[in-house]
């Protein structure tokens, strides 16, 4: 098999994840609910991995990590815990619809939205920003890359433009934590919403948000927190105050395993999957029929390429893949639906390669081949 | 009779695990035990140590600018 929907989830996971994760299963309790060895050894590893993800993404405190089951999870947390009725919030049409469906719903409960739109490629401009302020701007929220193109957005200029407006910059980073080097402490991102299954190479239904100092968020989820017991109110201090309920403790422990993985190879060495996506993309549009998305001229981006053959159905091109070649990829919307209407591939989506750094070249030869096998036959009028 | 202890109150468990962190890197005395009955029924945890060690681990604390809720005699 190969595999190529690492932006789905990245496959295979090192060996060390699964084995930290067997490892907190076997010695691990329950984190705060007790002074016994085995709460407190949840508890020290808890607090571990909250100290080496604030290290990892630059920020100052580990206290201001929380964990959440996915970005998904942080992003709905980031949103509906900022954002009010009557308040403005600024987006664009790269988003996924985990930033997409929360706004929908904030904006039948009275928050406007704007969502700045993205040309035929899938690229935002952002150098009008100014036009877009209002009175009321609260936040602005970016996926830092598409999930569709790998395309990253221009988050410097975002950032600028939010200090100067004092706006909270909302960071959807599940396809960048852990490809892209964040150094929160000096940045203007006051949330970054990450998960830990993709570029950390951790677990799937784990995952994190980072919370500026200063910054108070309305949790989504309240209930056991293993303090202030006799209070009505759950806890306002970072992170118990965003984090209720039994934590995963596995799922930390084998993101932390990910995280120590991708600081151990750097990510310099991890990015040498920017080479093969440069490889693919060069040679795929040499299959007759082809059709990339996205804009390839700044190589700085997601190893993601996103295509089209001929008349053929994404489904169908994914299925014929995995079912004749062994080759997994992501047909489909993939949950980006502004975004396929903006590069006009609503009605048929688009079938998607994504690579990490376990990827070879062969493999890469091994697809190509497949997609040049694909248009010599005859699909009874599909071409 | 029962000798008085001294126990440190946190706002929250993570506060705690930073504390035994940097008491264990500094060799300073101490460990985690749970919340007192005598200071609360609540859930948490705290950190135990002698009278005697009181000043000298505060002052410690001060210069790691470690968090705290409280400092409380039990007798």
């Amino acid at each position: 098999m190969i595999y190529f929907d690492q932006a789905a989830t990245s496959y295979p996971k090192p060996p060390e994840v699964a084995e930290a994760m067997m490892q907190a299963l076997s010695y691990a309790g329950n984190s705060g609910r007790g002074s016994h060895e085995l709460s407190l050894a949840a508890s020290r590893l808890i607090f571990e991995a909250r100290c080496e993800l604030a290290d990892f993404f630059g920020a100052e405190d580990p206290s201001r990590i929380a964990f959440t089951a996915n970005a998904t999870e942080s992003l709905n947390l980031a949103l509906f815990g900022s954002l009010n009725p009557g308040d403005h919030v600024i987006t664009t049409e790269t988003e996924h619809n985990s930033v997409l469906r929360p706004l929908y719903r904030l904006e039948e409960e009275g928050v406007e939205v704007t969502f700045l739109p993205a040309d035929g490629q899938g690229v935002v401009d952002f150098s009008s920003l100014d036009d877009y302020v209002r009175a009321n701007t609260k936040v602005f929220v970016l996926t830092h890359a598409s999930n569709v193109t790998g395309n990253l957005a221009d988050i410097e200029t975002v950032e600028e433009f939010c200090r100067r407006h004092q706006l909270i910059l909302i960071i959807d980073a599940a396809q960048t934590a852990g490809f892209y080097p964040y150094h929160l402490k000096s940045s203007a991102i006051d949330i970054l919403c990450f998960t830990g299954h993709k570029a950390l190479y951790g677990p799937q239904g784990i995952g994190g948000i980072y919370v500026r100092p200063g910054l108070f968020l309305r949790p989504l989820k309240i209930g056991g927190s293993g303090i202030q017991t006799f209070s009505k109110t759950h806890p306002i201090q970072m992170p118990e105050a965003l984090e209720s309920g039994t934590l995963n403790v596995p799922g930390i422990a084998g993101l932390l395993a990910g995280v120590r993985y991708v600081q151990a190879k750097g990510l310099d060495e991890l990015r040498r999957e920017e080479e093969l996506t440069s490889y693919f993309y060069n040679k795929v549009r040499e299959v007759p029929g082809v059709q990339v998305y996205g804009d390839f001229s700044d190589s700085n981006r997601c190893p993601i390429v996103a295509l089209n053959i001929g008349g053929l159905e994404s489904s169908f091109v994914s299925q014929v893949l995995a079912d004749e070649y062994g080759i997994c990829t992501r047909p489909g919307g993939h949950c980006a639906p502004l975004l396929h209407i903006a590069l006009g591939t609503e009605n048929t989506g688009a079938v998607r390669f994504s690579f990490s750094h376990m990827n070879t070249k062969e493999e890469l030869d091994f697809a190509l081949q497949a997609l040049h096998d694909l248009t010599d036959r005859d699909w009874g009028g599909f071409l | 009779m029962r000798e008085s202890r001294v126990v440190v109150t946190f706002h929250t468990t993570t506060e705690a695990m930073a504390w035994e962190r940097a008491c264990k890197q500094a060799g300073l005395p101490g460990r985690l035990i749970a919340m007192p009955v005598q200071i609360s029924a609540e859930c948490g945890l705290v950190w135990l140590i002698t009278p005697q060690d009181r000043e000298d681990l505060l002052g410690h604390a001060k210069r790691l600018r470690l968090g705290y809720k409280d400092v409380v005699e039990l007798e």
